[in-house]
Protein backbone atom coordinates (compact mmCIF):
# COMPACT_ATOMS: atom_id res chain seq x y z
CA UNK A 1 0.00 0.00 0.00
CA UNK A 2 2.42 2.60 1.00
CA UNK A 3 5.94 2.91 -0.33
CA UNK A 4 6.80 5.49 2.06
CA UNK A 5 7.07 2.97 5.03
CA UNK A 6 8.70 -0.35 5.38
CA UNK A 7 5.95 -2.80 5.72
CA UNK A 8 7.98 -4.82 8.49
CA UNK A 9 9.07 -1.61 10.51
CA UNK A 10 5.07 -0.28 10.49
CA UNK A 11 3.81 -4.06 12.22
CA UNK A 12 6.61 -3.55 14.54
CA UNK A 13 5.69 -0.21 15.79
CA UNK A 14 1.88 -1.19 15.46
CA UNK A 15 2.94 -3.65 17.86
CA UNK A 16 4.16 -1.15 20.58
CA UNK A 17 0.77 0.38 20.01
CA UNK A 18 2.18 2.84 17.81
CA UNK A 19 0.16 3.42 14.42
CA UNK A 20 1.64 5.12 11.60
CA UNK A 21 -0.53 5.82 8.23
CA UNK A 22 -0.61 8.55 5.17
CA UNK A 23 -2.72 10.93 3.80
CA UNK A 24 -3.85 8.36 1.64
CA UNK A 25 -4.57 5.96 3.26
CA UNK A 26 -6.57 7.93 6.35
CA UNK A 27 -8.26 9.48 3.20
CA UNK A 28 -9.76 5.92 1.51
CA UNK A 29 -10.55 4.77 5.23
CA UNK A 30 -12.68 7.28 5.36
CA UNK A 31 -13.96 6.86 2.13
CA UNK A 32 -14.55 3.01 1.75
CA UNK A 33 -15.94 3.17 4.97
CA UNK A 34 -18.82 5.55 4.14
CA UNK A 35 -20.06 5.03 1.33
CA UNK A 36 -23.43 6.18 0.52
CA UNK A 37 -25.64 4.89 -2.10
CA UNK A 38 -28.04 6.43 -4.01
CA UNK A 39 -31.57 5.32 -3.20
CA UNK A 40 -33.24 3.88 -6.42
CA UNK A 41 -33.80 0.16 -7.44
CA UNK A 42 -35.51 -0.61 -10.81
CA UNK A 43 -36.55 -4.06 -10.39
CA UNK A 44 -37.14 -7.79 -8.21
CA UNK A 45 -32.61 -6.62 -7.62
CA UNK A 46 -34.03 -3.78 -5.54
CA UNK A 47 -36.17 -5.97 -3.52
CA UNK A 48 -32.55 -7.75 -2.95
CA UNK A 49 -30.83 -4.49 -2.43
CA UNK A 50 -33.46 -3.38 0.25
CA UNK A 51 -32.76 -6.70 1.93
CA UNK A 52 -29.27 -6.19 2.34
CA UNK A 53 -30.10 -2.80 3.54
CA UNK A 54 -32.66 -4.10 6.30
CA UNK A 55 -31.48 -5.90 9.66
CA UNK A 56 -30.91 -9.49 8.56
CA UNK A 57 -27.94 -8.55 6.39
CA UNK A 58 -27.57 -5.02 7.08
CA UNK A 59 -25.24 -3.28 4.82
CA UNK A 60 -24.66 -0.38 8.02
CA UNK A 61 -22.01 -3.22 9.02
CA UNK A 62 -19.74 -1.66 6.26
CA UNK A 63 -20.91 2.19 6.29
CA UNK A 64 -23.16 2.22 3.52
CA UNK A 65 -26.80 2.21 5.14
CA UNK A 66 -27.44 5.72 4.29
CA UNK A 67 -29.02 5.59 1.19
CA UNK A 68 -29.74 9.15 -0.31
CA UNK A 69 -32.64 9.89 -2.29
CA UNK A 70 -30.81 12.53 -3.80
CA UNK A 71 -27.51 12.11 -6.75
CA UNK A 72 -26.03 15.17 -5.22
CA UNK A 73 -25.04 13.24 -1.58
CA UNK A 74 -24.56 9.33 -3.35
CA UNK A 75 -21.08 8.10 -3.87
CA UNK A 76 -22.85 4.92 -5.14
CA UNK A 77 -25.08 3.92 -7.55
CA UNK A 78 -26.81 0.25 -7.38
CA UNK A 79 -28.28 -0.49 -10.31
CA UNK A 80 -30.47 -3.17 -9.23
CA UNK A 81 -32.68 -4.48 -12.09
CA UNK A 82 -33.79 -4.18 -15.56
CA UNK A 83 -32.79 -1.23 -17.37
CA UNK A 84 -35.31 -0.19 -19.60
CA UNK A 85 -34.57 1.88 -22.98
CA UNK A 86 -37.00 4.14 -21.00
CA UNK A 87 -35.32 4.59 -18.23
CA UNK A 88 -32.10 4.47 -19.58
CA UNK A 89 -31.67 8.19 -19.96
CA UNK A 90 -32.68 8.70 -16.45
CA UNK A 91 -30.49 6.47 -14.88
CA UNK A 92 -27.48 8.17 -17.01
CA UNK A 93 -28.48 11.94 -15.62
CA UNK A 94 -28.64 10.54 -12.54
CA UNK A 95 -25.18 9.58 -12.55
CA UNK A 96 -24.08 13.21 -14.27
CA UNK A 97 -25.18 14.85 -11.30
CA UNK A 98 -23.41 12.64 -8.43
CA UNK A 99 -20.53 14.54 -7.52
CA UNK A 100 -17.00 12.53 -8.10
CA UNK A 101 -15.66 9.94 -7.10
CA UNK A 102 -18.53 7.92 -7.71
CA UNK A 103 -19.35 4.16 -8.17
CA UNK A 104 -21.66 2.21 -10.17
CA UNK A 105 -22.54 -1.49 -8.85
CA UNK A 106 -24.27 -3.46 -11.68
CA UNK A 107 -26.54 -5.53 -10.14
CA UNK A 108 -28.24 -8.35 -11.29
CA UNK A 109 -28.04 -9.86 -14.94
CA UNK A 110 -29.93 -7.84 -16.82
CA UNK A 111 -28.43 -4.76 -15.67
CA UNK A 112 -25.12 -6.13 -16.53
CA UNK A 113 -26.49 -7.48 -19.91
CA UNK A 114 -29.93 -7.52 -20.08
CA UNK A 115 -30.53 -10.89 -18.52
CA UNK A 116 -33.50 -13.20 -19.22
CA UNK A 117 -35.29 -10.00 -20.99
CA UNK A 118 -32.15 -9.80 -23.25
CA UNK A 119 -34.30 -10.59 -26.39
CA UNK A 120 -36.81 -7.77 -25.42
CA UNK A 121 -36.96 -5.02 -27.54
CA UNK A 122 -37.27 -2.46 -24.45
CA UNK A 123 -34.52 -3.61 -22.35
CA UNK A 124 -31.20 -1.81 -22.54
CA UNK A 125 -28.80 -4.61 -22.74
CA UNK A 126 -26.17 -3.84 -20.25
CA UNK A 127 -25.98 -0.13 -18.29
CA UNK A 128 -22.19 -0.39 -18.98
CA UNK A 129 -23.41 0.92 -22.99
CA UNK A 130 -23.19 4.57 -20.62
CA UNK A 131 -21.93 4.84 -17.20
CA UNK A 132 -18.73 2.82 -16.40
CA UNK A 133 -19.54 0.49 -13.91
CA UNK A 134 -16.75 -0.65 -11.02
CA UNK A 135 -18.29 -4.02 -9.90
CA UNK A 136 -20.38 -6.48 -11.83
CA UNK A 137 -22.51 -8.70 -9.70
CA UNK A 138 -24.06 -11.91 -11.48
CA UNK A 139 -27.25 -13.11 -10.45
CA UNK A 140 -30.89 -13.21 -10.57
CA UNK A 141 -31.08 -11.90 -8.14
CA UNK A 142 -27.87 -11.62 -6.77
CA UNK A 143 -28.04 -13.05 -3.14
CA UNK A 144 -27.50 -9.95 -0.16
CA UNK A 145 -24.51 -11.75 0.66
CA UNK A 146 -23.70 -11.27 -2.92
CA UNK A 147 -24.21 -7.96 -2.87
CA UNK A 148 -21.95 -7.43 0.31
CA UNK A 149 -19.40 -8.92 -1.83
CA UNK A 150 -19.26 -6.66 -3.85
CA UNK A 151 -19.70 -3.43 -1.79
CA UNK A 152 -16.59 -5.07 -0.09
CA UNK A 153 -14.78 -5.73 -3.60
CA UNK A 154 -15.72 -1.83 -4.26
CA UNK A 155 -13.93 -0.62 -0.74
CA UNK A 156 -10.89 -2.62 -1.98
CA UNK A 157 -11.00 -0.38 -4.99
CA UNK A 158 -11.68 2.57 -3.19
CA UNK A 159 -8.51 1.37 -0.74
CA UNK A 160 -6.34 0.72 -3.88
CA UNK A 161 -7.02 4.41 -5.57
CA UNK A 162 -3.90 6.53 -5.64
CA UNK A 163 -3.96 10.42 -4.92
CA UNK A 164 -0.95 11.52 -6.49
CA UNK A 165 1.81 9.59 -9.53
CA UNK A 166 1.23 7.07 -11.83
CA UNK A 167 -2.26 5.21 -11.38
CA UNK A 168 -3.80 8.07 -10.27
CA UNK A 169 -7.67 7.65 -9.21
CA UNK A 170 -9.27 8.49 -12.65
CA UNK A 171 -11.73 11.00 -10.92
CA UNK A 172 -8.85 12.91 -9.55
CA UNK A 173 -7.69 13.27 -13.72
CA UNK A 174 -9.01 16.99 -14.83
CA UNK A 175 -9.40 15.52 -18.54
CA UNK A 176 -11.58 12.84 -17.55
CA UNK A 177 -15.02 13.55 -18.13
CA UNK A 178 -17.77 13.33 -14.78
CA UNK A 179 -20.55 13.61 -17.02
CA UNK A 180 -21.55 11.17 -19.69
CA UNK A 181 -23.89 11.76 -22.70
CA UNK A 182 -27.35 11.07 -22.19
CA UNK A 183 -29.04 8.88 -25.19
CA UNK A 184 -32.41 10.16 -26.88
CA UNK A 185 -35.35 8.00 -27.98
CA UNK A 186 -34.74 7.06 -31.25
CA UNK A 187 -37.06 5.61 -33.67
CA UNK A 188 -36.31 2.44 -33.14
CA UNK A 189 -33.90 2.29 -30.41
CA UNK A 190 -31.50 4.65 -27.89
CA UNK A 191 -29.35 7.13 -29.89
CA UNK A 192 -26.13 6.12 -30.03
CA UNK A 193 -27.47 2.56 -28.95
CA UNK A 194 -23.89 3.00 -26.44
CA UNK A 195 -21.67 5.12 -25.74
CA UNK A 196 -18.27 4.02 -28.24
CA UNK A 197 -15.48 6.01 -25.93
CA UNK A 198 -17.01 3.85 -23.37
CA UNK A 199 -18.65 0.40 -24.30
CA UNK A 200 -16.00 -2.17 -26.00
CA UNK A 201 -17.40 -5.28 -25.87
CA UNK A 202 -14.94 -8.51 -26.50
CA UNK A 203 -14.73 -9.62 -29.60
CA UNK A 204 -15.92 -13.18 -30.18
CA UNK A 205 -13.63 -15.49 -32.58
CA UNK A 206 -15.49 -18.30 -33.86
CA UNK A 207 -13.19 -20.91 -34.95
CA UNK B 1 3.21 43.92 34.70
CA UNK B 2 0.25 42.36 35.05
CA UNK B 3 -2.07 41.83 31.46
CA UNK B 4 -4.70 43.66 30.75
CA UNK B 5 -8.35 41.26 31.94
CA UNK B 6 -9.47 41.88 28.51
CA UNK B 7 -6.07 40.14 26.88
CA UNK B 8 -8.04 37.08 27.70
CA UNK B 9 -10.95 37.75 25.86
CA UNK B 10 -8.84 38.98 22.71
CA UNK B 11 -7.10 35.51 22.86
CA UNK B 12 -10.29 33.80 22.98
CA UNK B 13 -11.54 35.52 19.88
CA UNK B 14 -8.92 34.77 17.98
CA UNK B 15 -9.18 30.93 19.10
CA UNK B 16 -12.88 30.70 18.08
CA UNK B 17 -11.94 32.51 15.01
CA UNK B 18 -9.51 29.97 14.00
CA UNK B 19 -11.42 26.77 15.32
CA UNK B 20 -13.86 27.01 12.07
CA UNK B 21 -11.51 28.83 9.75
CA UNK B 22 -8.81 26.00 10.00
CA UNK B 23 -10.81 23.51 9.08
CA UNK B 24 -12.40 25.23 6.55
CA UNK B 25 -9.36 26.03 4.90
CA UNK B 26 -8.03 22.64 4.95
CA UNK B 27 -10.70 21.42 2.79
CA UNK B 28 -10.09 24.31 0.48
CA UNK B 29 -6.46 23.54 0.39
CA UNK B 30 -7.72 19.56 -0.26
CA UNK B 31 -10.29 20.81 -2.53
CA UNK B 32 -7.56 22.35 -4.83
CA UNK B 33 -5.45 19.39 -5.06
CA UNK B 34 -7.82 16.20 -5.04
CA UNK B 35 -11.08 17.31 -6.04
CA UNK B 36 -11.18 18.90 -9.71
CA UNK B 37 -14.08 20.74 -9.79
CA UNK B 38 -16.05 18.92 -13.04
CA UNK B 39 -19.33 21.08 -13.51
CA UNK B 40 -21.85 20.07 -16.41
CA UNK B 41 -25.18 21.27 -17.88
CA UNK B 42 -26.42 18.11 -16.05
CA UNK B 43 -25.12 18.29 -12.97
CA UNK B 44 -26.33 21.89 -12.71
CA UNK B 45 -29.32 21.33 -13.59
CA UNK B 46 -31.82 22.10 -11.15
CA UNK B 47 -33.81 19.00 -11.02
CA UNK B 48 -32.50 16.12 -9.85
CA UNK B 49 -35.18 13.23 -10.06
CA UNK B 50 -33.09 11.97 -13.61
CA UNK B 51 -36.01 13.49 -15.60
CA UNK B 52 -35.75 16.46 -17.72
CA UNK B 53 -37.48 19.69 -16.63
CA UNK B 54 -39.60 20.77 -19.50
CA UNK B 55 -41.69 24.71 -19.50
CA UNK B 56 -41.87 27.50 -16.66
CA UNK B 57 -42.67 26.54 -13.42
CA UNK B 58 -44.47 29.90 -12.79
CA UNK B 59 -47.61 28.87 -14.36
CA UNK B 60 -51.13 30.18 -13.78
CA UNK B 61 -54.30 28.38 -13.33
CA UNK B 62 -57.11 29.40 -15.33
CA UNK B 63 -59.35 31.67 -13.86
CA UNK B 64 -62.52 29.90 -14.61
CA UNK B 65 -61.36 26.96 -12.70
CA UNK B 66 -62.94 28.61 -9.72
CA UNK B 67 -66.38 27.86 -10.74
CA UNK B 68 -65.59 24.13 -11.38
CA UNK B 69 -64.45 24.55 -7.77
CA UNK B 70 -67.37 26.20 -6.12
CA UNK B 71 -69.72 23.72 -8.16
CA UNK B 72 -67.59 20.67 -6.46
CA UNK B 73 -67.88 22.43 -3.37
CA UNK B 74 -71.40 22.67 -3.24
CA UNK B 75 -72.08 19.05 -3.83
CA UNK B 76 -69.15 17.44 -1.47
CA UNK B 77 -71.19 19.62 1.16
CA UNK B 78 -74.25 17.81 -0.17
CA UNK B 79 -72.73 14.89 0.90
CA UNK B 80 -72.33 15.29 4.13
CA UNK B 81 -75.91 16.04 4.89
CA UNK B 82 -77.09 12.84 2.17
CA UNK B 83 -74.72 10.26 4.40
CA UNK B 84 -76.39 11.04 7.68
CA UNK B 85 -79.90 11.05 5.78
CA UNK B 86 -78.91 7.82 4.25
CA UNK B 87 -78.14 6.13 7.38
CA UNK B 88 -81.06 7.33 9.35
CA UNK B 89 -83.25 6.82 6.31
CA UNK B 90 -85.88 4.44 7.48
CA UNK B 91 -86.73 6.13 10.89
CA UNK B 92 -87.47 9.39 9.55
CA UNK B 93 -90.98 10.95 9.00
CA UNK B 94 -92.57 12.50 6.34
CA UNK B 95 -91.54 15.71 6.78
CA UNK B 96 -87.67 15.41 7.35
CA UNK B 97 -87.85 13.14 3.86
CA UNK B 98 -89.36 15.87 1.81
CA UNK B 99 -87.05 18.71 3.37
CA UNK B 100 -83.95 17.43 1.94
CA UNK B 101 -85.94 16.13 -1.41
CA UNK B 102 -86.38 20.19 -1.28
CA UNK B 103 -82.51 20.50 -0.96
CA UNK B 104 -81.64 17.99 -3.15
CA UNK B 105 -84.24 19.62 -5.82
CA UNK B 106 -82.54 23.48 -4.84
CA UNK B 107 -78.50 21.96 -5.67
CA UNK B 108 -79.89 20.22 -8.84
CA UNK B 109 -81.75 22.91 -10.19
CA UNK B 110 -78.68 25.27 -9.34
CA UNK B 111 -76.77 22.47 -11.18
CA UNK B 112 -78.84 22.83 -14.62
CA UNK B 113 -78.61 26.27 -14.41
CA UNK B 114 -75.20 26.67 -14.14
CA UNK B 115 -74.91 24.14 -17.08
CA UNK B 116 -77.18 26.35 -19.11
CA UNK B 117 -75.02 29.14 -18.62
CA UNK B 118 -72.16 27.23 -20.00
CA UNK B 119 -70.09 26.79 -16.42
CA UNK B 120 -69.03 23.23 -17.47
CA UNK B 121 -67.85 23.90 -20.93
CA UNK B 122 -64.15 24.82 -20.33
CA UNK B 123 -63.68 26.21 -23.85
CA UNK B 124 -66.33 28.60 -23.01
CA UNK B 125 -65.95 31.78 -21.36
CA UNK B 126 -68.35 33.19 -19.17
Amino acid sequence: MTEQIDEGLRNELQRQGIWVTSMQELYNWGRKNSIWPLQFGLACCAIEMIATAASRYDIARFGGEVFRPSPRQADLMIVAGTVTKKMAPQIVRLYNQMPDPKYVISMGACAISGGPFKQGYNVLKGIDRYIPVDVYIPGCPPRPEALLHAFMELQRKIDSQRLTGAGQAEHLDRAQPSEFPVPAFGAHDLQPPANPDLFHPPEIERT
Amino acid sequence: MTPSPYLFIVIFCGIAFAFPLLPLALAWLWRRFFQPPKPGVEKNATYECGVESLGEAQIQFHSQYYLYAIIFLIFDVEAVFLVPFAVAFTGLPIGAFVAILIFLLLLIEGLVWAWNKGCLDWGVRV
